[in-house]
């Protein structure tokens, strides 16, 4: 029997503006599907063991439960969100995703030893901006923006969740590096709407969720592992050791991409998209270093194990999702799942010139 | 006095290694005259003057391996 909560005013009603339902990559991530549209029930908890926990159909699956508490989909009764089955369902989901990071993540001792590795810059490195900066040409780069659109279009809203959970100095610092995020109070310098503007300079679709179908389990996971330490209270230290990674590697890898934006001539907002975070991004690395780490762990220091592990957990699904993409570049594929349409406004710029 | 009496003292936070955080908004003045301004709430002052974003830190005093 279909288990189902409904809010009490009204009997049935569902988002119809929000982004449309992702097509299923393997049976979970259709049964979900199915479930969100009314259509069908959900499988057992069981059956997630069945299916591996980096693949895609995991991590559709855990996708769609977690983007209810986002922006939710077309056609789908916004109420889903706290329905218990699909949350009895997510709760299986998301123990074979934990249970996968936690294996597959080196972990370092100590914060301190976590953090200063962060803080070392490679001389030879060779991640995915190392190679964008390079031997990126327009179609990596949109792919890329492609990619990375699932979380730059809600950039800083897995993490606003962690605000209730600290105090102090911890949620002084976040709010402030949150509210710089979120454009200082200016909606045209929202860093989610800047990233919109690189993607109209990309020739892309900026529409919410356009790039779910065509975006690898690779970064999905990424995504899904924000929602993870940004709705479970009790994985706060990993949030915060998440934030912390992504906010300390920004800059400099920032710096790469403005470059490989400019060298390419993919547009002023493509560049300073990429501008802004080597700047602010240098500045959110002190506050929540000293801030948001050094005020959790004043006040709960036994969260410092859990602040390790969100750090090297953050290192570990980047260094996925670089994997997958430079094996894709590296043998001149396409590392989407649906190709991207073509940029209208630049082909007829190319036919016309 | 150009600075009201009443306005709180600014706070800049110092350290060995890296940038000076100084509370926001600043107008800085360069040697040549000009100035650049930013309204972030912190703003980070490069010390080493490594940065290609001069005044501003771009992690640029960051050790390299
Ligand atoms: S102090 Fe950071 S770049 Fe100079
Ligand atoms: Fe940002
Ligand atoms: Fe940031």
């Amino acid at each position: 029997m279909r288990e189902t909560f409904r809010g009490t005013r009204h009997p049935m009603h569902t988002d119809r503006e929000e982004p449309s339902l992702p097509s299923p990559r393997g049976p979970l991530s259709a049964a979900v599907r199915d479930h969100l549209r009314g259509t069908g029930p959900l499988p057992r908890p069981e059956a997630t063991a069945s299916v591996p926990a980096w693949g895609d159909d995991l991590q559709l699956a855990l996708y769609q439960c977690y983007e209810l508490h986002y922006r939710g989909f077309a056609g789908v009764d916004p109420e889903l969100e706290w329905d218990p089955g699909l949350l009895r369902f997510r709760a299986a989901l998301e123990e074979r995703f934990l249970a996968a990071l936690r294996a597959g993540t080196r972990v370092h001792d100590t914060v301190e030893d976590a953090v200063a590795d962060l803080l070392v810059e490679p001389v030879d490195g060779t991640g995915v901006s190392h190679f964008l900066r390079d031997k990126g040409e327009l179609w990596h780069l949109r792919e890329y923006a492609a990619q990375r659109s699932l979380y730059h279009l809600k950039e800083a809203d897995p993490h606003a969740w962690v605000l209730p959970r600290l105090w102090g100095r911890a949620k002084a610092g976040m709010a402030a590096v949150e509210f710089d995020e979120y454009g200082g109070g200016r909606a045209d310098r929202v860093h989610a709407r800047l990233f919109a503007d690189l993607m109209t300079d990309l020739g892309l679709d900026t529409t919410y969720g356009r790039y779910l179908d065509a975006a690898s389990a690779e970064t999905l996971a990424t995504v899904n592992m924000m929602s993870l330490f940004g709705l479970h209270r009790s994985l706060r230290g990993a949030l915060v050791g998440h934030f912390a990674a992504v906010e300390i590697t920004s800059s400099p890898g920032s710096r790469r991409l403005a470059e490989a934006m400019r060298r390419t001539g993919a547009g002023p907002a493509a560049e300073h998209f990429y501008d802004e975070h080597v700047e602010a991004d240098a500045v959110h690395e002190q506050v929540v270093r000293h801030e948001v780490i050094g005020g959790l762990l004043e006040e709960e220091p036994h969260l410092a194990p859990d602040v390790v592990f969100g750090i090297d957990a953050t290192g570990h699904v980047e260094d996925l999702l670089a994997a997958r993409l430079l094996t894709e570049w590296r043998a001149g594929r396409s590392s989407l799942r649906a190709p991207l349409e073509e940029d209208a406004v630049r082909e007829s710029a190319a036919h016309t010139s | 006095m150009p600075n009201s009496p009443s306005d709180t003292p600014r706070r800049i936070t110092v350290q060995r290694q890296g940038p000076l955080l100084v509370e926001g908004p600043v107008e800085i003045e360069l040697e040549d005259g000009s100035t650049v301004a930013s309204d972030r709430f912190r703003v980070a002052l490069c010390t080493c003057r490594r940065s290609r974003r001069f005044p501003w830190c771009d992690t640029s005093h960051r050790a390299r391996r």
